[in-house]
C-alpha cells in the first residue's frame, strides 16, 4: 500500500518537475494567435474596423471582442482566411465598416498643395514626404491606400488613384469555357 | 565528337508533329528595316530599364536607349540609326493586350553604327565583363529572356564543371536555333568558348535533337576546326520537351535537379545556343543585342527564318512570307507554349523566337472541356514528374496553397498534359491562373509586411519623440528651479565684509561720475545755432507768448 503511494507520489513529482521545466524552457512570448491574425490583416492601418491599427484589431479579435468581418481592405478573402484560422463561421463584410474597393494610392496635386504637413502627420506608414511650406508628395510604392490623409487636407488636393493594370501586375484569368449551342456544334 | 556520350532519359514527354521542314529550306534572310521601330524598354526579366533618350534625339544603330535598372535588368539599344519620335505607351507583345513604355524610332535608312570595339574580357575582371554584357543587353534567347550576365558567374571554388548549350529546339514549327547552328557554327562555338572561360567550366556539351542532322554536322565540323577538345556535340532523342533546361541537363548529364534547387548547385549551367552567338557578337565584335533570328511559320506561303531588328512590327515581318487569306491570329512562340498576340501590330522583342501565323484550319478551336476522368495520362507525360490532375483540381477550386504543395512552381508550362488530356482540359491555363494569383498574393504579402514594419517604426518614433520632449521639459523646469534657488541663496547671504563695501562704494562713485558726464551733454537740437536762427526762434516764442496772453481770458471764462 505504502509502496504504491510512494511510487505514485514519485511519479507525480517527476512529471511535475518536467512540466515546470518545460513551462520555463519553452515559454511562448506574446500571443501567437494575435500574430497569426495580424499576418492575415492587410496592414493598411486605416482604422475602418474601429480600432487604431491592424494590431489592435487583431488583439480584439483574439479576445473575442470584435467580429471578423470589419476589415474592408482585407475583403471577403481576408474574412475567409480569418474564419478558417479561428474556426468561426464566415460572415459577409459588415456594411457599417465600409465596402471593399479596388486598391488605390493617394496622389497629391502638387500645384494645389500648400505645404501644411497635416497629411504627413496623418499617414500611418510615413509614405508622404515634405516639409512645412514645401510641396508634399506620396511615395506610391509605400502607400497602403488607407485614405487617412484625405480628411486633414485643408485644400482637398489629395485624391485616391486606383492602381492601373500593367504588364507587370497583370494576372491570368480563370479559364472560362465557352458554351456553344448544340445546334452550332452539329452544324 | 568521337567520345561516346552516355545519354539518359527524362520522364514523360510527347511527340507532336514537328512541322519544321518548311522554314529550313531557305537560308536566313535579313528582314528589311521597317519605316518605324517600336522598341519596348522592358524586354527582359528584372527591372524595367530607364529611358536615356527623348523625342527629337538622333540615335545611332546600337546606341543604348534604355539603361539597366539595377543589376537584375538588362539594357536596350536602338536597332538602327534614326530619330526618336517619342517615348510613349505602346501595345506590347503580351497576352494581356496592355501597353508599356516604348521608344519609337523613325529610321533614317543610313544604318549608321555607333563606335564598336571588341571587349577584352581576359584583361577585365569578371564583374566588369558581366557589367559589359548587361549594358550590351545580352539576355537568354531561348524565350525566357533572363539576363545572361547574372548566369555567367563562376561557382564557388570551381564547382561549375559543365556548360550545357541548348540547341534541342523541341517545339514544333520553330527552327531559328537550327538555322543558326547550320549557318553560324564557328562564331557560336567561339561564344561558347568565352562562356566556358568565364564560368571556369571544364567542358561544353551542346545538346541537339537528332532531327537536326545538318546542325549537328555543322557544329561537329566547327568543333573540329576550333580544335577544342572540351566541346562535345551530343545528339539527343527527339521528344518534346527535350529543350527544357532541366530535361536537357538530365538527358546529357544524368543529373536530376531536385525541387527548389538550381542546376548550378550541381555544377551545371545551361544557355541557349542563340545566347552563345549573342555573347560572341557582344564580346568579339562589340555589338550589343539589337536583332535576332525569328522563324515565321504556320499559315504562310513561304515559311522562313529572318534576322529581325527588335522593334519591327510582326505585321511587317509576316507580310514578307505571304500569309494565306484565312489568317486569323498571330502567336509568339510555338503551338505548345506560345502566346496569342492581342494584335498583329506588336513589335518583335528579344523573347520572340517564332512568329507563328494561325488560322481556324491550322489550329481548330479546342473542343469543349469535359470533366476530368482521373485517367492519369497527364502524370505519365509530365516531364517535371508532377501530378498535373491534382494541381488542376486545386487550381480550379482556387485552393492555391494545396496546388503549391504539389509543386505547381516546378511546372514548366510545356503543355504536354493538355496535349494528351482525353477530356481536352486546358490544364496549362489553370496553372498559369494559379501561378499568377499566388504571385500577386506574394507581392501583397510583402507590401503588407513592409507597411507593418513602417507603422511599428512610426509608433516607436512617436513614442521616442514624446519621451524626448518630456525630458526636455523636465530639464527646463529643473533649470528654472535651480535659478530661483540660487537667487534665494543670494538674498540670504550674510552682510558684506569691509573690502566688499569699499569695492561697492567705488562702483557707486564711478556710476555717479558717468551720470554727471551724461547730463553735461545736451542732446538738444537747439544747441549750436547761428544768431539769425536764434533771433527767429526768439520771435516765434514771443508770438506764442502773445497768443497765450490773448487766450487767457477765454480760458478763464471756460473754467
Amino acid at each position: 500500500m505504502l509502496d504504491a503511494l510512494l511510487v505514485m507520489a514519485l511519479g507525480a513529482i517527476v512529471l511535475g518537475a518536467a512540466l515546470g521545466y518545460a513551462a520555463v524552457r519553452f515559454r511562448v512570448e506574446g500571443d501567437p494567435l494575435v500574430e497569426k491574425i495580424d499576418a492575415i490583416l492587410p496592414q493598411t492601418q486605416c482604422g475602418q474596423c474601429g480600432f487604431p491599427g491592424c494590431k489592435p484589431y487583431a488583439q480584439a479579435i483574439a479576445k473575442g471582442e470584435a467580429e471578423i468581418n470589419q476589415c474592408p481592405p482585407g475583403g471577403e478573402e481576408g474574412i475567409h482566411k480569418l474564419a478558417d484560422l479561428l474556426g468561426r463561421e464566415f460572415k459577409p463584410l459588415s456594411a457599417e465598416h465600409g465596402v471593399e474597393k479596388p486598391k488605390a494610392v493617394a496622389l497629391i496635386d502638387e500645384q494645389t498643395c500648400i505645404g501644411c504637413t497635416l497629411c504627413i502627420q496623418a499617414c500611418p506608414v510615413d509614405a508622404i514626404v515634405g516639409a512645412a511650406k514645401q510641396m508634399h508628395t506620396v511615395i506610391a510604392d509605400q502607400c497602403t491606400g488607407c485614405e487617412l490623409c484625405l480628411p486633414p487636407c485643408p485644400v482637398n488636393c489629395i485624391t485616391m488613384e486606383p492602381i492601373p493594370e500593367s504588364v507587370e501586375n497583370w494576372k491570368w484569368k480563370y479559364p472560362v469555357v465557352k458554351i456553344v449551342p448544340a445546334s452550332k456544334v452539329a452544324a | 565528337m568521337n567520345v561516346v556520350q552516355k545519354l539518359f532519359g527524362f520522364h514523360g514527354g510527347v511527340k507532336p508533329n514537328y512541322n519544321k521542314e518548311a522554314s529550313t529550306r531557305l537560308p536566313i534572310a535579313a528582314a528589311p528595316a521597317p519605316t518605324r521601330l517600336v522598341i519596348p524598354l522592358h524586354q527582359s526579366i528584372g527591372g524595367p530599364p530607364r529611358p536615356l533618350v527623348k523625342a527629337g534625339d538622333r540615335v545611332l544603330k546600337g546606341q543604348r536607349i534604355g539603361d539597366a535598372d539595377g543589376d537584375v535588368s538588362s539594357a536596350v539599344h536602338a536597332s538602327t540609326s534614326g530619330t526618336v519620335i517619342g517615348v510613349e505607351m505602346r501595345l506590347m507583345p503580351h497576352t494581356s493586350g496592355l501597353s508599356a513604355m516604348c521608344v519609337v524610332i523613325e529610321p533614317d535608312g543610313r544604318d549608321e553604327w555607333v563606335e564598336r570595339k571588341p571587349f577584352d574580357f581576359r584583361a577585365a575582371t569578371p564583374t566588369a565583363t558581366r557589367d559589359y554584357l548587361r549594358d550590351a543587353g545580352v539576355v537568354g534567347l531561348g524565350g525566357a529572356v533572363f539576363p545572361s550576365h547574372l548566369k555567367l558567374n563562376a561557382g564557388k571554388q570551381g564547382r561549375l564543371d559543365t556548360l550545357v548549350l541548348n540547341g534541342a529546339e523541341c517545339e514544333p514549327f520553330i527552327t531559328c536555333d537550327d538555322v543558326l547552328m547550320r549557318e553560324r557554327a564557328d562564331p557560336l562555338l567561339r561564344g561558347a568558348a568565352i562562356m566556358r572561360e568565364m564560368l571556369e567550366a571544364s567542358r561544353v556539351l551542346v545538346g541537339i535533337e537528332d532531327n537536326k542532322p545538318e546542325a549537328i554536322a555543322a557544329l561537329e565540323a566547327a568543333a573540329k576546326r576550333a580544335n577544342d577538345a572540351s566541346i562535345q556535340i551530343v545528339a539527343v532523342p527527339t521528344r518534346y520537351p527535350a529543350g527544357g533546361a532541366k530535361q536537357l541537363i538530365r538527358a546529357l548529364t544524368g543529373i536530376e535537379v531536385p525541387h527548389g534547387e538550381r542546376s548550378t548547385d550541381y555544377g551545371v549551367q545551361c544557355f541557349n545556343v542563340g545566347t552563345a552567338y549573342a555573347i560572341y557578337e557582344a564580346i568579339e565584335l562589340g555589338q550589343p543585342l539589337i536583332s535576332r533570328i525569328v522563324t515565321v511559320a504556320g499559315n504562310v506561303g513561304q515559311a522562313r527564318n529572318y534576322q529581325v531588328l527588335f522593334g519591327t512590327s510582326m505585321r511587317d515581318l509576316v507580310a514578307l512570307c505571304s500569309p494565306l487569306p484565312d489568317t486569323d491570329r498571330i502567336i509568339m512562340g510555338g503551338p505548345m507554349m506560345g502566346f496569342r498576340m492581342p494584335s498583329d501590330d506588336v513589335p518583335v522583342v528579344k523573347a520572340t523566337n517564332c512568329v507563328l501565323v494561325g488560322s481556324q484550319k491550322l489550329f481548330p478551336p479546342p473542343p469543349p472541356e469535359m470533366p476530368c476522368i482521373r485517367c492519369g495520362e497527364c502524370a505519365k507525360v509530365c516531364p517535371a514528374d508532377l501530378q498535373p490532375f491534382e494541381m488542376y483540381w486545386f487550381a480550379r477550386a482556387r485552393i492555391f496553397g494545396k496546388a503549391q504543395e504539389y509543386h505547381l512552381f516546378d511546372c514548366i508550362e510545356c503543355g504536354c498534359c493538355a496535349y494528351v488530356c482525353p477530356s481536352r482540359i486546358p490544364l496549362v491555363d489553370y496553372y498559369r491562373f494559379a501561378k499568377s494569383e499566388i504571385w500577386a498574393r506574394e507581392v501583397e504579402k510583402e507590401a503588407a509586411d513592409e507597411a507593418r514594419d513602417r507603422y511599428e517604426f512610426r509608433l516607436l518614433r512617436e513614442e521616442r519623440e514624446k519621451q524626448e520632449k518630456a525630458a526636455k521639459l523636465a530639464a527646463k523646469t529643473a533649470a528654472g528651479r535651480e535659478k530661483a534657488a540660487a537667487a534665494l541663496a543670494e538674498a540670504e547671504k550674510p552682510a558684506r565684509t569691509p573690502e566688499e563695501e569699499a569695492k561697492h562704494a567705488l562702483i557707486a562713485a564711478a556710476l555717479e561720475r558717468a551720470k554727471a558726464q551724461k547730463d553735461q551733454v545736451h542732446p538738444e537740437n537747439t544747441g549750436n545755432l547761428t544768431p539769425e536762427q536764434q533771433a527767429e526762434i526768439a520771435a516765434i516764442e514771443a508770438r506764442r507768448a502773445e497768443i497765450r496772453e490773448q487766450a487767457k481770458p477765454h480760458l478763464r471764462q471756460d473754467d
